[in-house]
């Protein structure tokens, strides 16, 4: 039983510390743990891109950096904070939180999960290091046509951008495969779709918008890197490329793209709200059907990013109506978190004011939304700071401080510690002043007319004032994740151990020990309810809260799987080195020259390389059994 | 590895999930969804870019509809194998399984080699993916058909020759399910590339509107 016909050049990790139990893991909370470090060590580069780009706009005719160094902290200050902070970090939270919510073991496809971890790493990686090598993109991050063809966007930047995010693009659509198949087909017996919770739900929505909006990014970076290293014509004017092609295949993967970025806050949110304010989620059917209608219709609304293109009075009024309807959703989702608030007994801890400021910031940026839903007054937004208050509003006033609430009441369950409360709630204020002096002046600034993306202004506009609050709110935020840092410092180094259930929690992960067994639930878990884990603790109030009978609450069933040692999907090398070559097989396009004659084209040596090693690894990948003998 | 892929059998019990789609082949449909955005984004390129080329060749010019009947006919008889094949997977018949997958391999690759002669032949005649928008969409929307065929016939031939040995398993028919999904689907892409680009775009040629759109583009 142990011959494996295949050459197992490289021997399965064995063992569970150390770097090489990293780099071999497959095991769903690391792997979670994975992401949101590197997520975070993103938020930080991204934020300092940004605190140069504030700095530089501090005054008036400055020139602490170049319009060249300008353009490429932008364009990589939004394309780091987009790719490589708000949707790993939610990947962090699905990996983490998703398979324990629905009592599972791990997910679907346990090594798939640690190639899309690789695969992102990797992929940033290249992308960060255009710095080094010749300069960062510098097109913008929806990287329009034909500013990034080669005659606008000579040398390599763009061409790093293009080929770095398709492989992060390969890296979110494995993932989002992985996530689809372990919600639809891993729940623990019992839990039906209505009776998940709705951060799963927001999981689940999130991962279908990823694995059909991908895939059009996708030809849409390969349309732009064969026109950068091959010499195509697909956004080339001259051969009549259209440039608009690139900006509608952008945006239709761009707008379901916002969704992907809040629709996980959203979910966060829902399940802190209920829980610090002791209620049951206020209108759990309709949160529900908000978050698959928001998925659904996020993708007609893509060309009001394009009502300035030109694309007539009938496609503006068709995007202007379906723009107006997707709010519709949205504020039930907000009425119901303010329907769950409302006559509950507040605990006001940090994960809830990071809540609460999460709902009113999205607010905001949710009716300046609105405002520019409508052509004509979109037509004196497009292009200024007011569009950059409303998406920051949006992105930062929502994802990240409905990121950081998930933080702050996931972290006991993830390291067996409390975050500090007195800390938390200076990274709080902070953070939400701060942000509001950033941002808040922009609206000013844009209807005053500054245009997006100039590195510098002239004096006696009226912005410097604006400008010099905004930098100064920078720097507070700057101070915000500071105390956060230092908060998470103190809190590993001390001795404390949190509960395994320190919120009184109502879903499944505060039924098991913090941190979490590698295997999880000893014993699958038998679901009878939503919230079924509350109502096992409080079963005297299932009457009156749900209008169902109660019943003695039976949690434990024999283990489905069978015959008491657990089998865990064991250690692999393989996802790594597949991640690897898959990445320098795409890296390697970089050699291709343009300016060559396409008779003279040479073999792209590199991408050779990496198609052996990767397919090496698939190989290995495929014949290596998912449990080694005797492993466990 | 036959003893390897047998140990794996015993633990993984089919269908024992929420919907009694097995995971691996819930992730096939979904890839397949996914699929569908990707080949969907390139051939409405190929549309919108019909009858846009500023210059020669123009698709009549080189479009020789014939042979690419005969490649499509081969394409389609080998679904038409697959389901065979699987038909006597699932009568537990190896030595007919394997013979019709191996069939769908060499029906999927005869495909590819008209695709290497249709592309060694267009280049000859003068059209490479740098000479027009027709011949920039053509190769890259066909080649990327084509990838996903010659990736098919790796993994029929893998399964042919490395996984149906000894005896059928409900796993290894399961594999030729998802295979079988896999194959229907790329089949299926090729009809719509195959009436997109074949039969809708043959009279496509040079057309005044190319010279407006590209004054309009250039703002002459």
């Amino acid at each position: 039983m142990t011959t494996i016909a295949f050459p197992t050049l490289i021997s399965r990790p064995t063992s569970y510390t150390g770097l090489w139990s990293w780099i071999g893991t497959v095991d769903h909370k690391r792997i979670g743990t994975l992401y949101g470090v590197t997520a975070f060590l993103y938020f930080l580069i991204g934020g300092i891109e940004a605190l140069v780009i504030r700095g530089q706009l501090s005054t008036a005719e400055n020139d602490m950096v170049s319009p060249e160094i300008f353009n490429q902290l932008f364009t990589m200050h939004g394309t780091t904070m987009v790719f490589m902070v708000v949707m790993p970090m939610s990947a962090a939270f699905f990996n983490w939180m998703v398979p324990l919510m629905i009592g599972a073991r791990d997910v679907a496809f346990p090594r798939l999960n640690a190639f899309s971890y690789w695969a992102f790493l990797f992929g940033t990686i290249f992308l960060n290091m255009s710095f080094f090598l010749g300069g960062a993109p510098n097109a913008g991050w929806f990287g329009y046509a034909n500013l990034t063809g080669n005659t606008y966007s000579p040398g390599d930047g763009v061409t790093f951008w293009a080929l770095g995010l398709t492989i992060l693009g390969v890296a979110s659509l494995a993932a989002s495969f992985n996530f689809i198949v372990t919600i639809l087909n891993m729940r623990a017996p019992g839990m039906s779709l209505m009776k998940m919770p709705v951060f799963v739900w927001m999981a689940l929505v999130t991962n279908v918008l990823l694995a059909l909006a991908m895939p059009v990014i996708a030809v849409a970076l390969i349309q732009l890197g064969l026109d950068r290293v091959l010499g195509t014509n697909f956004f080339n004017p001259l051969a009549g490329g259209d440039p608009v092609l690139w900006q509608h295949l952008f945006w239709l993967f761009g707008h379901p793209e916002v969704y992907i970025l809040i629709l996980p806050a959203m979910g966060i949110v829902s399940e802190t709200l209920p829980v610090f304010s002791k209620k049951p989620l206020f209108g759990y059917p309709a949160i529900v059907l908000a978050g698959a209608v928001i998925g659904f219709m996020g993708w007609f609304v893509w060309s009001h990013h394009m009502f300035t293109v030109g694309l007539g009075p009938a496609a503006n009024s068709a995007f202007t109506i379906s723009t107006m309807l997707i709010a519709v959703p949205t504020g039930v989702k907000i009425f119901n978190w303010m329907g769950t608030v409302w006559g509950g007994k507040l605990h006001l801890n940090t994960s809830m004011m990071f809540s609460l400021g999460f709902i009113a910031m999205f607010v905001i940026g949710g009716l300046s939304g609105v405002t520019h839903a409508s052509p004509p007054t979109d037509a004196q937004q497009q292009d200024t700071y007011y569009i950059v208050a409303h998406f920051h509003y949006v992105l930062f006033g929502g994802s990240i401080l409905g990121l950081f609430a998930g933080g702050y009441y996931w972290w006991p369950k993830m390291t067996g510690k409390r975050l500090g409360e007195s800390f938390g709630k200076w990274h709080f204020w902070t953070m939400l002043i701060g942000f509001n002096l950033t941002f808040g002046p922009m609206h000013w600034l844009g209807l005053n007319g500054m245009p997006r993306r100039i590195s510098t202004y002239a004096e006696g506009m009226g912005w410097e004032t604006s400008n010099a609050i905004a930098t100064a709110g920078a720097m507070l935020i700057a101070v915000s994740v500071l105390i956060f840092i230092i908060n998470v410092i103190r809190t590993i180094s001390s001795k404390q151990e949190a509960e395994d259930d320190p919120w009184d929690g109502r879903t499944l992960e505060w039924s098991i020990p913090s941190p979490p067994p590698a295997y999880n639930f000893a014993r699958i878990p038998q679901v009878k309810s939503l919230d079924d884990y509350w109502y096992t603790k409080h079963p005297e109030l299932l009457h009156d809260e749900r209008g169902e009978q109660t019943e003695s609450p039976a949690p434990v069933e024999e283990d489905s799987h069978g015959g008491g040692s657990i089998h865990l999907p064991s250690m692999s090398y393989y996802p790594f080195v597949v991640a690897i070559g898959m990445s320098i097989g795409i890296i390697g396009f970089m050699e291709i020259r343009v300016d060559i004659p396409s008779t003279d084209l040479q073999l792209p040596w590199l991408s050779v390389v990496g198609i052996v090693v990767g397919m090496w690894g698939l190989l290995g990948w495929i014949f290596e059994p998912v449990t080694a003998e005797g492993g466990h | 590895m036959a003893q390897a892929a047998t140990v794996q059998e015993q633990h993984g019990h089919i269908a024992d999930t929420n919907t009694g789609i097995s995971n691996r082949k819930l992730l096939m449909w979904v890839f397949l969804a996914s699929d569908c955005l990707f080949f969907g984004s390139f051939i409405a390129t190929y549309l919108v870019y019909r009858n846009e080329s500023l210059a020669g060749p123009y698709p009549n010019e080189v479009l020789d509809i014939p042979i690419t009947s005969v490649s499509t006919f081969v394409l389609l008889m080998s679904s038409l194998a697959m389901v065979l094949a699987l038909h006597y997977a699932q009568k537990d018949q190896l030595g007919l399984t394997r013979f019709w997958i191996l069939a769908v391999a060499v029906l999927g690759a005869i495909f590819l080699g008209f695709q290497v002669f249709e592309f060694t032949t267009f280049v000859n005649e003068g059209l490479t993916i740098r000479s027009n928008l027709f011949g920039t969409t053509f190769f890259i929307l066909t080649g990327f058909h084509g990838l996903h065929v010659l990736m098919g016939v790796l993994w029929l031939l893998g399964m042919a020759f490395a996984h149906f040995k000894g005896a059928l398993t409900s796993r290894s028919v399961e594999d030729l399910e998802m295979a079988g999904l896999y194959w229907h689907f790329v089949d299926i892409v090729w009809i719509i590339i195959f009436t997109v680009i074949y039969l809708i775009g043959f009279s496509d040629g040079e057309g005044i509107e190319t010279i407006e759109h590209a004054a309009s583009i250039i703002g002459g």
